[in-house]
């Protein structure tokens, strides 16, 4: 059967049961949206605002499903709008296929209208990346392109194809996706691993968002009750392994738990699994845990002594490691060492502030309420870490929030994604800082009639660098005080959602509920105060026993 | 103790395709590993090119950025070469500045250190050598009293000794994973 090159791009997608794409049209896809307006029955195609935007939806879309999310965008600055989005991806491990037109290959390289040499651009962001000049090679190019987004650790891959490439007629057969590989191998290493395992007395679990990815959460659960070991669970990872399991102690690093801190100083052995000791956990990597052995599982090899050299690596994906591990280790009778982190932990309660707008029972009221499986979006700042500490995630894949690249404005297109994904009720928590950023896209989820609700942590100032500034920059608020004149509510209004505010503590539950009774989108304006803290904080290049716990005093 | 920090030379199959180097010399300059030198040639296989790179760094250093590198999609076979495991050369063209008075100096040298004479000027003579590096670092000392014009130095190619063939071994994560 001869199709059109855009056609082909369309029908590859579907082979891979795709039914959501993202994108924003222009000159050179104009040819791939004519191709979707054919199949709009099989394949939604969502109109966002803006690119970066659209490669959020598709990013928080893929969080939600674990399927490979898909982004269309346009040459030149269509495509560069979608660096920021796929740099989220990257740092993050999301599956996710961009797809970008170009300008015709007679035009390439000549600085024609609207040309921008994207794979060039995208090369430090993406796991790999392609232009299809053989119009031939189109159809294995977007197979391989899913198949290299999906595999082993997953991250964004990008084709660029330019405009005549989707315009000649070639062949097209189907196909089905490729298989992927099981990556697990029964090794000297599990054995090694397995040896130190049996050796400890104190282990400890610190579990990241590979043990999401592989499904890992039931063999995390059986390993961690077989060994005694209580399971710190990273901003990635959160749901992986239920908080309300009785072996969960928390959150890591920087803004980790107090008592999490003390137990992984005491540990004398670190099982690390699907995670790979970022600075915002590991704090100074050389000063890491010095007391303890390390065993590092991770299915990405160059991870195995990146930041931290353990004691033994095994490269494996993170479910097929521990399970192959289980019948390996005895039952521990190590119950002081989990009773004392248990105990530990329930001391360690979250602080709240007095008197004022308190963010932390905003997070725990929106808990309560409404659907216990809902979706919990942030951008990135104090709010995204409150979330992160107080919200208790039971669940994988309820918590869509950019980690690794910290992207202020993600949170608004995720929300739209994962809400589509998932079809579950979404929330997505925001501050006035990151909320300004990419706003826009309210207008894409009041078009669409999502439920969503956005609760907007508004102190008037990017509270996270202002922390820094009161912390470390002798209260030089340079730049933060942004005190923008907007009005949530009336811009609530505005986009077609609705708008309220929140001012009291007294007034949260009758907020929320209002807010939650109501369909389609709603904003909540929470005024809190700019001097909030989030604590506990480990200073930036510092460990686990820097710990602040409660706000110094400055003069 | 710090790790000693030293020269290793890394052999690799990569797909012989236009932006292959951009994405290996890239992968080098963000992640902050020096190449001291590359070099790049085809193979009797059309679709692969040759890479050797020599690149500075301790032990764990290289370890990690040849994990680095087997991620690329486009690099299909990845190995460090032991010194002692591998055979190694280097091509050097070297201009040097010598009336014809003393040309019968340099041809003495060449001779003794099979270093061939290729393009002789009115007061200048270029001379090919191919050999180990050290050898041609040597010769090159040996040329500098006379004046050296201008050099050119592909950098180490190598290739394992023995019947061990690159293109025939595991996967480079599947070697370290038996």
């Amino acid at each position: 059967m001869k199709l059109k090159g855009a056609q082909i791009i369309v029908k590859c997608i579907e082979e891979q049961g795709i039914d959501t794409v993202y994108g924003y049209p222009g000159g050179s896809v104009l040819d791939i949206f004519d191709a979707l307006y054919e199949e709009k029955d099989k394949l939604t195609q969502i109109l966002t605002c803006h690119e970066q935007g659209a490669s959020h939806a598709a990013d928080g879309w893929a969080r939600a499903t674990g399927k490979t999310g898909v982004v269309i965008a346009t040459s030149g600055p269509g495509a560069t709008n979608l660096v920021t989005g796929i740099a989220t991806a990257y740092m993050d491990s999301v599956p996710l296929v961009a797809i970008t037109g170009n300008v015709g290959r007679s035009m390439l390289g000549r600085d024609s209208f609207q040309e921008v040499d994207i794979t060039g651009i995208t090369i430090p962001v993406t796991k790999h990346n392609f232009m299809v000049k053989d119009p031939e090679e189109l159809a294995d190019t977007i197979r391989k392109a899913f198949f290299i987004a999906g595999t082993g650790r997953p991250g964004p891959v990008l084709v660029d194809v330019p405009k005549d490439v989707q315009q000649a007629l070639v062949d097209y057969e189907p196909a089905k996706p490729a298989p992927r590989k099981a990556y697990f191998s029964d090794n000297e290493y599990v054995r090694r691993a397995v040896e130190l395992i049996e050796e400890s007395e104190r282990p400890v679990l610190y579990v990241g968002g590979g043990c999401i990815t592989s499904g890992a959460g039931d063999a995390l659960a059986a390993f961690s009750e077989k060994i005694n070991a209580p399971v710190t669970v990273t901003a990635m990872g959160l749901g992986c392994f239920p908080a309300s399991h009785p072996n969960y102690i928390g959150m890591p690093g920087m803004h980790g738990r107090d008592n999490v801190a003390k137990t992984m100083l005491e540990a004398d052995l670190v099982i690390a699994v699907g995670c790979r000791f970022d600075d915002r956990v590991a704090g100074d990597r050389k000063r890491f845990c010095p007391q303890a052995k390390k065993i590092h599982i991770d299915i990405d090899l160059a991870e195995l002594g990146k930041n931290v050299t353990p004691d033994v690596g095994v490269m494996a994906d993170a479910r097929l490691a521990l399970e192959a591990m289980l019948p390996r280790v005895s039952q521990k009778k190590n119950k002081a060492w989990i009773d004392r982190c248990r105990e530990r932990r329930d001391r360690d309660v979250l602080l709240g502030s007095d008197g004022k707008l308190c963010p932390i029972r905003i997070i725990k009221a929106v808990q309560r309420a409404g659907d216990p499986d809902k979706i919990v979006a942030t951008d990135v700042g104090q709010h995204q870490m409150w979330v992160a500490q107080a919200y208790d995630f039971d669940k994988p894949r309820k918590f869509i929030s950019s980690c690794g690249l910290g992207t202020m404005g993600y949170g608004m297109g995720a929300a739209i994604g994962a809400c589509m994904g998932s079809g579950k009720q979404t929330v997505l928590f925001t501050g006035d800082g990151s909320f300004h950023m990419n706003f826009n896209e309210l207008v894409t989820a009041a078009k669409l009639d999502l439920d969503i609700t956005v609760f907007v942590m508004n102190n008037h100032t990017l509270g996270m660098v202002r922390q820094w500034q009161t912390l470390f920059y002798h209260r030089h608020y340079s730049s933060t005080d942004i005190n923008y004149p907007t009005d949530f509510v009336k811009l609530a209004e505005a986009l077609g959602a609705k708008g309220y505010r929140l001012e009291r503590n007294e007034d949260i539950e009758s907020v929320i509920e209002k807010a939650f009774s109501e369909r389609g989108v709603k904003v909540i304006d929470c005024k809190i105060d700019k001097d909030e803290f989030v604590l506990p904080m480990i200073p930036p290049g510092k460990n686990f026993e820097d710990i602040l716990t409660k706000k110094p005093v400055i003069d | 103790m710090p790790e000693k920090t030293q020269k290793h030379i890394i052999t690799a199959l990569v797909t012989n395709k236009s932006g292959v180097l951009t994405r290996i010399s890239g992968l080098f300059a963000r992640r902050g590993y020096n190449i001291d030198s590359l070099s790049v040639c085809n193979t009797n296989n059309p679709a692969m090119s040759r890479m050797t790179i020599v690149a500075l760094g301790t032990n764990d250093e290289i370890n990690q950025i040849v994990r680095q590198l087997d991620k690329l999609w486009d690099c299909h076979k990845i190995k460090v070469l032991r010194p002692a495991e591998c055979v190694k050369r280097e091509l050097l063209l070297i201009k040097v500045s010598v009336p014809s008075s003393r040309r019968p100096e340099i041809e003495s040298t060449a001779n003794m250190m099979k270093v061939k004479i290729i393009d002789v000027g009115e007061s200048s003579v270029t001379c090919e050598m191919t050999g180990e590096p050290n050898k041609i670092d040597k010769f090159i000392e040996l040329m500098q009293p006379f004046g050296i014009l201008e050099l050119a130095r592909t950098g180490i190619t190598a290739l394992s000794r023995g019947e061990e063939i690159l293109d025939d071994m595991a996967d480079y994560n599947e070697e370290i994973n038996k």
